[in-house]
């Protein structure tokens, strides 16, 4: 999440849920959060019920629209242009929180003169590359001083997309590369924010056109509707109130949707909001472990607790750390982390002279995230895929791609509860059924293994709210099924067996890993404690660690993941802790143990004023005990709990120590909060509206359309409507976008298969205005077909008030809505919604836009067999697209 | 509210229970049949108690499971989580299903290429036929260095998805393995 990671330092959620009854006033934008979150909702309604707003924003009016006390719908993909609106409102009106700004974020900052802003060169910023479509984000940075982002990259170097810029530095470049904060603080600032280059008035000037009549042009949100949003939020911020913003995969599915989090943070900082009672931002993730598995990421770019992948040039330790370390704050000690790391999984083998193992890991130099690993797939460079409990068949952006590049494999391992799609595609899709695929000629040898569930295993996740909560195991797999735990564990025993009298030095890695865990039971199942205790970290005594603070750089402590540092305290699980909420605070701290350091509000030191004061009574959160001399509060301070708020960094402080006792956000390099970010995202330092890959209207701010540096895969498996005003865009008129149902789960493994759940979801639909109905004589309850070129599938039609209508720029705008659970297998069946998305990405964190793009709906149901190609292929003749392979 | 149900005799007829009783409109104890009233709800019956969390989306609501004869007979919400209170979805809710399923599977399926049919294949088989097929796989398409001599240590000829429904300690030996082999193309569904 580099929306959150690059603005205040860590990829996660702000705040806790149960903290929201503390709000007084609660935005909800891109999501859906009393149908996809219901029960997390109660806190939204606890506030509601103390008289709190709760405003949605949201394309449809849904169930969460309907407890909301208001409702303002938005086109889809269209949310910078709102909050930018917000943030020109503030500013405008001189709503802003100013000693929160002033010290807490970097608004004083002055930036580089090279700096253009995206008004100067009409929709692109400074080193824009156009032949390689990336930036070279040199220009972005503080004047005279490289500020790298949490985990970053040195000055220099990008890797925008997947692709790596780079320029050699030039002699003041070089210096502002090795340059230390001064005292705390970057060379050049001006606290009266009055500088033409200071981060505040780049801000105003910025967003000086995102105007309430703006918004009303490319939102299609009516301007008192924007007007009531925008004065509710400021009107519920500042030293007594506090407002909350809650987001789930509405902003992230885009290919900007890194800047609409961006956004978001950057209202709250200059509202005052992050780190407060009632305030923060809480993103909604959709599986129970998702914020784990990008923790411990089972994700190409990251290693354990955000330390980045080694790139391709980073022949040694000493280069990787030099390029990763951070001025200030605790990134700041890099090398602690990563050699923890290196001894936890290479043990006695990493030694100071062998640089720790590092030469072990592998490197990357692209984006490898999934996409191009199944254009790979399709390509056949890619011959053996693990597929793990996930249904790229259904739940993946161009679906008929991933099934079709999977029939490409040598070999497939699918694990999972049910036979699911992605088992199943080699007889059973839409490709055999059109004669794209034939089984007899489908090479895939596959491999399906049952899977056991959360009640046969011992394991934690780690929910939306960074919080680490153990499951017990109740009762014992059947048959063949087993954890993912096992799986793993006897694949490795099995692999460094076949291996172990190998001397190819690439099979070092593989042998000197420690992979001894203990083995429980008649199943011989790996001990998850063990493998816990493993992320928690040990010191030189061989005891569990209490904090990640007590990580050393000299290999004498071992640490999995250091986030996790502190989840094994005292040898205890503390994830296991299950003191009854009642008989705790809100807060809830002996209920399971959230990273970091139990920490339940991130940034909360700033719940003080600069002197260490509460803000207000009203919203005394964590404050400076001056006679104990330490941080105290209802929560674990996230700060070092003894640096006095007028602590001055002396000269040539390192790490959290070369930041001063004023700065909250202490990942940050400058321990600030970052409204302009210099370095850790590829598309620019502010939000900037763009249209989406597949609009129905031009960018009515800049004459570039859509992100110039998103990530496109054009091929004729994956073409791409024209947009906007271009020729042919006209044959999709209209818009489409995804969503979830409370009854099913994703791509429906663990839902469309349950009775219950089919029984109140039963099957496909697609929801239209009364007005798109009438355009296309769509009956309700009867059958409708929805076209891109990439797919046709058909839906029941479902007519309803609850889709608006939009008008933008002068023309009617119709949305079509649909929910992208169902598949072929199961119980509730139906075609797949993913069919028709193609595939395009945000450059930063590669995750496809799959909430707004162009379609056409017909009446009446898809043809079958081929006749369904030869439907796809006129669409595609008529917008003067190439036809299916 | 439930009244005693008399054991037999013309007191026990619903008729008369419900005029000599409280319950006059006989939408409660008068209608109550014997055999009704013996019955027990699972979670009274169950051998043991064991506390869980909600394996669907992220709120991560407290979960009890029943167990009965080795087999999970009810989920119910945990009050005493301090964020579901005891509440579930109808996902959360569902979650027995997950268990009794008759589309379960329980056993290895196996696909030969160019087959037309799914087979049988034991555990033990399955496991040593992808170790093999890693192992294999790895060694063709091991990339030692890139076009200009610098170290990759990899493959991309294997990829991964998934994870975001697995538990931390999965992902972390996923993620340790795959390192440990080379591959670099593990993803899984934060990015979807």
């Amino acid at each position: 999440m580099p929306g959150l990671g690059t603005t205040l330092g860590r990829g996660g959620a702000t705040t806790f849920q149960q903290d929201l009854q503390h709000s007084d006033c609660i935005l909800i934008m891109g999501s859906n959060m009393a149908e996809n979150h219901p029960v997390g909702f109660q806190w939204v309604m606890e506030a509601r019920e103390r008289g709190a707003e709760v405003i949605h924003v949201d394309p449809r009016f849904t169930r969460t629209s309907a407890v909301a006390t208001r409702h303002v719908k938005i086109r889809p993909g269209s949310d910078i242009a709102f909050l930018g609106g917000i943030v020109n409102y503030i500013i405008t009106h001189e709503r802003w929180f100013h000693d929160y700004v002033v010290n807490y974020t970097n608004a004083p900052v002055i930036i580089d003169p090279r700096f253009r802003d995206t008004d100067d060169l009409d929709g692109v910023f400074s080193g824009f590359d156009a032949k390689q479509e990336a930036y070279d984000l040199a220009s972005w940075q503080y004047e005279d001083l490289d500020m790298t982002g949490s985990a970053g990259r040195r000055m220099g170097s990008t890797v925008s997309g997947g692709k790596l810029v780079t320029h050699e530095l030039s002699p003041s470049e070089k210096a502002a590369v090795d340059r230390p904060l001064e005292h705390g603080e970057p060379p050049h600032v001006d606290f009266t924010l009055q500088h033409p280059r200071c981060v505040f008035q780049l801000l105003k000037r910025h967003y000086a056109r995102y105007t309430p009549e703006m918004v009303e042009q490319i939102c299609g949100s009516p301007k008192e509707h924007f007007l009531a949003v925008a004065e509710a939020l400021c009107a519920n911020s500042g030293r007594e109130r506090t407002s909350a913003i809650a987001y789930a995969v509405g902003w992230t599915h885009h290919t900007e949707g890194a800047q609409f989090i961006r956004t978001a943070a950057m209202i709250q900082l200059l509202l005052g909001n992050i780190g407060r009672p009632g305030g923060g931002i809480l993103a909604l993730r959709g599986h129970a472990s998702i914020q784990g598995s990008t923790d411990i990421p089972t994700l190409y770019e990251l290693l354990p607790g955000y330390i980045p992948m080694p790139e391709e040039g980073m022949t040694d330790l000493a280069t990787f750390l030099y390029e990763t370390t951070a001025k200030g704050g605790f990134w700041g000690h890099m090398d602690a982390y990563m050699i923890s790391l290196l001894k936890a999984w290479y043990g006695e083998h990493a030694t100071a002279e062998n640089d720790w193992c590092f030469g072990h890991l592998p490197r990357i130099n692209g984006d490898h995230s999934i996409y191009p690993a199944m254009m790979g797939m399709f390509e056949g460079s890619v011959k053996g895929f693990f597929c793990v409990g996930e249904n790229p068949a259904v739940g993946s952006a161009n679906a008929s791609l991933h099934r079709r590049a999977m029939a490409n494999l040598d070999w497939l391992v699918v694990r999972d509860f049910f036979e699911i799609e992605s088992a199943a595609f080699w007889y059973d899709s839409v490709e055999i059924e059109t004669g794209v695929l034939r089984t007899a000629n489908i090479k895939t040898e596959i491999f399906l293994l049952p899977a056991a569930d959360h009640m046969q295993k011992d394991g934690s996740f780690t929910n939306t709210q960074r919080l680490l909560q153990w499951h017990h195991k109740a009762v014992e797999p059947k048959g063949d099924a087993r954890s993912e735990l096992w799986f793993y564990y006897h694949l490795g025993k099995r692999i460094r067996e076949k291996l172990r009298a190998s001397s190819d030095p690439k099979n070092r890695a593989i042998n000197e890993l420690t992979w001894n865990y203990p083995e429980l039971g008649a199943l011989e199942e790996p001990d998850a404690h063990a493998v816990l205790r493993e992320i928690n970290g040990w010191g030189p005594d061989g005891k569990a660690l209490d904090a990640y603070t007590k990580l050393k750089p000299d290999g004498s402590t071992a640490c999995g993941c250091w986030i996790y540092c502190g989840v094994f305290k005292d040898e205890q699980n503390q994830a296991a802790r299950r003191k009854p909420g009642h008989e705790q605070s809100w807060v809830a701290p002996d209920w399971g143990w959230a990273w970091p350091a139990n920490r339940r509000q991130l940034y909360n030191r700033a719940s003080a004023d600069p002197d260490g004061n509460p803000w207000s009574e009203r919203k005394r959160y964590v404050w400076w005990d001056a006679e104990r001399k330490e941080w105290t509060g209802h929560d674990v301070p996230d700060f070092v709990k003894d640096k006095p708020p007028d602590y001055v960094p002396p000269d040539g402080a390192k790490a959290e120590k070369a930041l001063d006792g004023r700065s909250p956000f202490i990942m940050q390099g400058d321990g600030k909060g970052w409204l302009f970010v210099p370095d850790g995202l590829v598309d620019g330092p502010l939000p900037t509206h763009y249209e989406p890959e597949e609009s129905p209207v031009d960018n009515a701010l800049y004459a570039q359309q859509s992100n110039p540096v998103r990530e496109r895969w054009p091929s004729a498996i994956n073409p791409y409507h024209p947009s906007g005003s271009a020729t042919g865009a006209d044959v999709f008129p209209y818009v489409m976008t995804s969503y979830r149902l409370a009854e099913h789960h994703t791509g429906g493994g663990m839902s469309r298969t349950l009775p219950h759940l089919a029984e109140l979801q039963p099957e496909m639909f697609c929801e239209v205005s009364p007005a798109l109905a009438a355009e296309r004589e769509l009956v309700h309850g009867t059958w409708a077909t929805i076209v891109s070129a990439r797919s046709a599938i058909e839906a029941r039609v479902l007519v309803t008030d609850r889709v608006p209508d939009y008008e933008i720029q002068g023309r009617p705008v119709r949305v079509v809505g649909l929910p992208f659970h169902f598949g072929r297998r199961g119980i509730a069946v139906g075609d797949s919604a993913n069919d028709l998305w193609s595939i395009s990405a945000d450059p930063n964190v590669h995750i496809q836009e799959t909430k707004a793009a162009t379609c056409d709906i017909i009446a009446g149901r898809r043809p079958r067999g081929p006749a369904l190609s030869a439907l796809v292929n006129d669409y595609r003749r008529r917008a003067g697209l190439p036809a299916e392979e | 509210m439930r009244e005693e149900t008399p054991a037999g005799g013309v007191r026990s007829w619903p008729l008369v229970r419900q005029f000599t009783g409280r319950d006059k409109h006989a939408l409660g104890a008068a209608a109550l049949s014997a055999t009704t009233a013996a019955l027990e709800p699972r979670t009274a019956t169950a051998d043991r108690v064991v506390k869980s969390i909600c394996p669907y989306c992220a709120v991560g609501c407290g979960q009890k499971i029943y167990v009965k004869d080795e087999q999970v007979v009810q989920v119910e919400g945990d009050p005493d989580s301090p964020i579901s209170r005891g509440r579930l979805c109808p996902k959360g809710s569902a979650t027995r299903g997950l268990s009794t399923s008759p589309s379960r599977l329980s056993k290895v399926r196996y696909r030969r290429p160019y087959g037309t049919a799914w087979e049988e294949l034991d555990l033990e088989t399955a496991m040593e036929m992808i170790a093999d097929r890693v192992v294999a796989t790895r060694e063709a398409t091991w990339e030692a260095t890139s076009n200009d001599g610098k170290p990759l240590n990899r493959t991309m000829g294997i990829a991964s998805l998934g994870g975001a429904t697995l538990d931390n300690e999965e992902n972390y030996l996923m993620k340790k393995l795959y390192t440990a082999l080379g591959v670099v193309q593990v993803e899984n569904q934060a990015r979807l």
